[in-house]
């Protein structure tokens, strides 16, 4: 069991993708696991034929369990695990292979066991038949590719009812808003747990500097409404897909804002890959990256995060967003907020915040005129940088902000 | 095409952008996006959706007249065939 985020401690493994006898390569996607952030494709690092699999779908196991085990290419099939030496045996867990594996207890349900159907299902619907015990395989899914959404299970909840006992013809509806808000409690719960584990982790170890700047975002919207007059309302641009790839700019010229701080020294990463928080409609937010933002036109930019928001509110997110982001982009803009002061989602060492852009004074070459002002803020682990290096990151935005043209 | 059906269209719409919202609930005058708690991605969506079930093109210099559902379903009215 991968651990897909900060002091995730545990998942539900929820489907396997691969079967015994399968063949896979680094970047295919073999399982699904629910964690308190929502379901997560996990991807495989290895490749090589799925050997075993050791944990069943609807298992919760603790992070660092081997979850399979995956042999490289023309090593023999493995009968009986305990004989195999350790080394011709690699599981996709970067963790060790733990004590808590025992092959030989598990082997005997493995093998010829009929393939699990894939059922596409939201969590928030996963959690609601749970709670209801709504057997999954029997709801008609009626989201995206099938998926099965919270209506649903509620349809089939009503169903079930109505079966049950013959409704009374007054109400064909029985809509359960009784039924709708435990669920969503519960997942909230984990959440904020979640949530709240990482920034105490953040407060706790990382000494924090913040700086802010005011950037002048008229040449920037000018250039952004010219281009969006040009295109068709769905190839649209958002101000947030500027900000992004300014923020990609700065950090190639101030490199040590983009990494990690593990065993008492500043690991900065060559890839940019920029984690960008999104808030959930049922509250609560999740912060999946956006990879290589430096090498991505602002076109393909807006694509990642069509695709990257769409996927999150619907609760399916692959297991490298969630935990390889280098650094965070926090964006308040559609509140009312000016300004806000981020909290570093630890092992990164930056986060960038952004306000709404609002009409402010502004005084340039002696003259005072109104501007579109963007509070933009950063902050920093001290272990790791200075306000001076800061600084330059800062000044840096601003630059490439001022030419939108060049992003 | 009337104005139930073009609100009756805007709902669709907007019931695949905020799930959990009580549409019945909303008044003509609401700004659609406070009330709904709709952020600039999904207001983006909303339009592109509007612009495929209706066909009327939103320029972006016209997203400012678009605040309540009584600005969408007259802005939509004259400009749906």
């Amino acid at each position: 069991m991968p651990s897909l985020g900060a002091d995730m401690k545990a998942g539900t493994l929820v489907a396997w993708r691969v079967k015994p006898g399968d063949r896979v390569k680094r970047g295919d996607i073999i399982a699904e696991v629910e964690t308190e952030k929502g379901l997560v494709e996990v991807e495989v690092f290895e490749e090589g034929v799925v050997d075993q699999i050791f944990v069943q779908p609807g298992e919760k196991v603790p992070v660092e369990t081997v979850l399979a085990m995956i042999r490289p290419e023309g090593m023999p099939a493995v009968s009986a695990p305990a004989e195999v030496p350790q080394a011709a045996v690699k599981e996709h867990v970067p963790a060790e292979a733990g004590p808590e594996v025992k092959p030989g207890l598990e082997v005997s349900h493995l093998p010829g066991q009929p393939p699990q159907r894939r059922i596409r299902v939201s969590p928030l619907a996963r959690k609601l038949a749970a709670e209801l015990g709504i057997d999954l395989s029997t709801v008609q899914g009626t989201g995206p590719m099938g998926a099965i959404e919270r209506a649903d299970v509620e349809r089939a909840a009503a169903k079930r009812l109505a079966e049950k006992a013959p409704t009374p013809s007054v109400s064909e509806k029985p809509g359960p808003p009784t039924m709708e808000k435990p669920a969503v409690t519960e997942f909230q719960i984990g959440m904020r747990r979640a949530i709240a584990a990482a920034m105490s982790r953040s407060n706790r170890e990382i000494p924090h500097y913040y700086l802010e700047t005011r950037i002048d975002m008229s040449r920037a919207l000018r250039w952004l409404e010219a281009e969006n007059q040009r295109r068709s309302i769905k190839e649209r641009l958002l101000p947030a897909v500027l900000l992004i790839k300014a923020v990609a700019r700065a950090l190639g010229e101030v490199p040590e804002l983009n990494g990690y701080w593990i065993d008492d020294r500043l690991q900065p990463q060559e890839a940019i890959h920029i984690g960008f928080a999104i808030s959930l409609r049922q509250g609560g937010l999740v912060v999946p990256a956006i990879h290589h933002v430096d090498l991505k036109s602002l076109d393909e930019l807006m694509e990642a995060l069509r695709d990257l928001i769409t996927r999150v509110r619907a609760g399916r997110l692959r297991s490298p967003e969630m935990t390889d982001a280098t650094i965070t982009i926090t964006n308040l803009g559609d509140l009312g907020v000016e300004k806000v002061f981020g909290v570093i989602y630890p092992p990164q060492v930056a986060l960038v915040g952004f306000g709404k852009i609002t009409e402010q004074p502004w005084a340039e070459n002696g003259m005072i005129g109104i501007r579109p002002v963007l509070t933009a803020t950063l902050a920093a682990d001290h272990r790791a940088t200075d306000g001076h290096q800061g600084g330059r990151f800062l000044e840096a935005l601003n630059r490439h902000l001022q030419e939108a043209a060049k992003l | 095409m009337t104005e139930a059906q073009i609100k009756e269209t805007i709902f669709k719409v907007l019931g695949r952008i905020a799930p959990e919202a009580q549409l019945d609930k909303l008044a003509p005058n609401d700004n659609l996006r406070e009330t709904l708690d709709i952020d600039s991605f999904d207001y983006l969506q909303f339009l592109i959706g509007l612009n495929e079930e209706l066909g009327v093109e939103i320029p972006e210099a016209d997203y400012g007249q678009l605040t309540t559902l009584a600005d969408l379903i007259r802005y939509l009215s004259a400009r749906v065939r």
